[in-house]
């Protein structure tokens, strides 16, 4: 026994965090808030920021764990209730369950003489307290809404898409939906097709990707050119060219000009979106500049009369159980190496606070392999482990886009390009390796 | 281990993945659970799971092991691939993984000749409880069968099927071996090809236990590739008196499979 870690959250990178050290030989316990694991993609669990028509935005290969493949009859875009049934698999194939406390919320983790004491709040509200080597925080990021502050006042209903749950809420009502993310392009498309009118509000103009290209999923395209190596700007060129040839020019349609390269901001993959607006079931609009009564009133001065504003306007990165301070943070967010390690300490870890420009649950699981080697490092070989540390605290913020200069906001921190990130991860797992007895 | 590769990045395994094809598993469970661990049985070149429903899979399940075979794409009652010609070991590993993955543990793997050097390669891909390499084919074999079948290897080098004949496999002649051989199906040109050029597996994912089974009467693999694939197990390997290559076809099938399966239940649970 190597030691005895905390992983806080059952989610998808909490079930690979349990899995991997496990494996390396620590003893786990899961604090799991839900009483099913999955996290966000528990539909109706309490930290589950799904609605019932979501499906992934990246294809099975870069979606699932690299060492449980998804089932071949699954689509290549999983539904959510899909994947839920996928980490379910998971945890029983690997025989995680006995690990994870269901229904317990840890509500702090404090260091103390060189370990951790957690406390959790079971179902009964009665708490259990712990002591542990080592933390592993897995408890998400996108569930915790982030509201902008308009001027002004809304006689009408305000929704934020973490309460989003599905279409009826929109069904015959003026829909203005604030937002271009992933979820905001979902919800116009789905207030296309049940509202009375939708307009979508965006702060710039976006590249629009398709879900297909050339009758392959997009991702599977664009990595093939990964895979052949070609630079950055090549592939810029190239995909907005693919762009241009395929969804075309949409200032046809009213929509902005990207105000930027293709890869310089998070992906929206949506094929469905630019469809809508040419039917003018969607109409975009700028930024929202305030709020009137029952209208909006838009920065380009235009006014709509609106029954629901949906704010699809993304998440803030929480951790009530922490001291901040232990995660490096400053400006509202933490400073970590890798999205991973704090230089404050060397048995507290973040897993799963990544954008990705990819699916999610492979880069968990490096990560979470990227723990269990730092910690088996830490116990077996601590100079090797110190001196990581010191190294990554020289590298804090280190930008992982190969190359692209990603737009300057808080959506934007957290985000990476999947293959650059890997390797980044790859010289990790392989550093701390290095020296290890066979 | 200081294994330099970690084999996080793989961009032409994700833009390229295998096709699904449809595939047959063919399974004996025990009367009662016994919480024995699964184990997921992988036909070598030609065969199917039916080689391993004939003695192997029943007797596994009446030891209290749930048994499982599953045939490769283009083999036995699975479906062809979609691009028979582009079929490649790495859809084969896919076919067992997929498989593997299914069960509602970690299963042991067992493969057999070929089947053992897909097992190998499924090893860096999925944490299995452990695996066996039953008469693992190397690159040894298809030297030893060039000498003594020129013309079938030419044939095989022009990209045709090559024929394996019921006398390089089994120790006994006879009626029952003739319908076995009779029974095996080709191998697609570039896994034919891959079998002579194969690189060496990268080292498994985790540390699992490995046993390697070889057969004193094996005319097909030679020693030199059962001892080669066990070093890289670091291990050594068994070896049982049977009389040829199938050891789970020939008479005296029980013997190996009983040394295999007081093997996983020696493992740690």
């Amino acid at each position: 026994m190597r030691g005895r870690v905390c992983v806080v959250g059952a989610g998808s990178s909490g079930l690979a965090a349990t899995k991997n050290l496990l494996a390396a030989g620590f003893a786990v316990d899961t604090y799991e808030r839900a009483g099913e694991v999955g996290g966000n993609w528990n539909f109706g669990g309490p930290t589950s920021r799904v609605y019932a028509s979501t499906h992934t935005i990246s294809s099975k290969p870069f979606t699932q764990f690299p060492d449980f493949p998804m089932r071949d009859d699954l689509p290549d875009y999983p539904h959510h209730s899909q994947l839920l049934d996928y980490f379910r698999a998971y945890a029983r194939h690997f025989e995680l369950l006995s690990h994870i406390s269901f229904g317990h919320e840890v509500v702090r983790a404090s260091p103390v003489d060189g370990g951790w004491e957690v406390t959790a709040t079971g179902p009964a509200g009665a708490g259990v307290t712990r002591r542990y080597d080592a933390v592993v925080a897995a408890n998400g990021h996108n569930w915790s809404p982030k509201r902008p502050e308009h001027p002004g006042e809304f006689t009408g209903e305000l929704l934020h898409s973490a309460d989003y749950k599905g279409p009826d809420v929109l069904a015959g009502k003026r829909v203005l939906v604030v937002g271009a993310g992933n979820t905001g392009c979902d919800i116009a498309v789905e207030a296309a097709q049940h509202a009375e009118r939708t307009f979508h509000s965006t702060r710039r103009g976006y590249w629009y990707v398709p879900k297909y290209v050339g009758g392959r999923p997009g991702d599977q395209v664009a990595d093939l050119f990964l895979a052949l190596r070609l630079p950055l700007r090549f592939r810029q060129w190239l995909m907005a060219a693919t762009l241009r040839a395929t969804v075309g020019d949409l200032t046809r349609l009213g929509l902005p000009r990207p105000d930027h390269k293709p890869l310089e901001t998070h992906p929206i993959v949506n094929s469905h979106l630019v469809y809508f607006v040419g039917h003018g079931d969607i109409t975009p609009k700028p930024d929202v500049a305030r709020l009137d009564g029952s209208s909006v009133v838009f920065a380009d001065g235009s006014l709509e009369e609106v029954d629901l504003v949906v704010y699809a306007t993304g998440y803030l990165v929480r951790f009530d159980f922490l001291d901040p301070a232990l995660l490096n943070w400053r400006d509202g967010r933490p400073h970590l190496y890798q999205h991973l390690f704090t230089p404050r300490c060397d048995s507290l870890f973040v897993a799963g606070l990544l954008q990705p420009d990819s699916g999610q649950f492979t880069l968990a699981h490096w990560q979470t392999v990227a723990i269990a080697e730092f910690l088996r490092a830490r116990a077996e070989r601590p100079a090797v482990a110190r001196d990581f540390l010191v190294r990554a605290a020289a590298h804090l913020d280190d930008s992982w886009s190969a190359g692209a200069r990603y737009a300057d906001s808080t959506r934007h921190w957290y985000e990476i390009a999947h293959l650059h990130y890997l390797r980044g991860l790859e010289r990790t797992i392989a550093e701390l390796r290095s020296g290890a007895a066979a | 281990m200081t294994s330099g590769r970690v084999g996080a990045v793989r961009p032409w395994e994700w833009a390229l993945p295998p096709a699904p094809v449809r595939r047959e598993v063919l399974s004996a469970l025990p009367d009662v659970d016994t919480g024995r661990p699964p184990l997921l049985f992988v036909p070598g070149m030609g065969h199917g799971s039916w080689c391993f429903a004939e003695h192997w899979l029943p007797y596994a399940a009446s030891r209290g092991f749930p048994a499982h075979a599953v045939s490769l794409r283009g083999h036995g009652g699975s479906g062809a691939a979609p691009r028979p010609g582009r079929t490649l070991l790495r859809d084969y590993v896919h076919d067992v993984v997929q498989e593997a993955v299914r069960l509602p543990v970690r299963p042991v793997l067992v493969g057999h000749s070929m089947g053992a050097l897909v097992v190998a390669r499924a090893l860096a891909r999925y944490p299995a409880r452990g695996a066996v390499l039953v008469a693992p084919l190397g690159p040894g074999a298809a030297v030893a069968r060039a000498r003594r079948y020129p013309a079938d290897t030419l044939r095989g080098l022009s990209g045709r099927p090559i024929r394996l004949t019921a006398t390089e496999l089994f120790g006994t002649d006879g009626g029952a071996a003739a319908a076995y051989a009779d029974r095996l199906t080709p191998e697609p040109p570039l896994v034919q090809y891959q079998l002579v050029l194969s690189r060496v597996p990268e080292p498994p994912r985790g540390k699992p236990p490995v046993l390697v089974l070889g057969s004193r009467g094996d005319r097909a693999v030679p020693a030199a590739d059962v001892e080669r694939a066990a070093r890289r197990h670091g291990t050594s390997p068994l070896w049982v008196d049977a009389t040829g290559h199938e050891l789970m076809l020939e008479p005296g099938w029980q013997r190996p499979l009983d040394a295999i399966l007081d093997w996983v239940d020696r493992l740690p649970r």
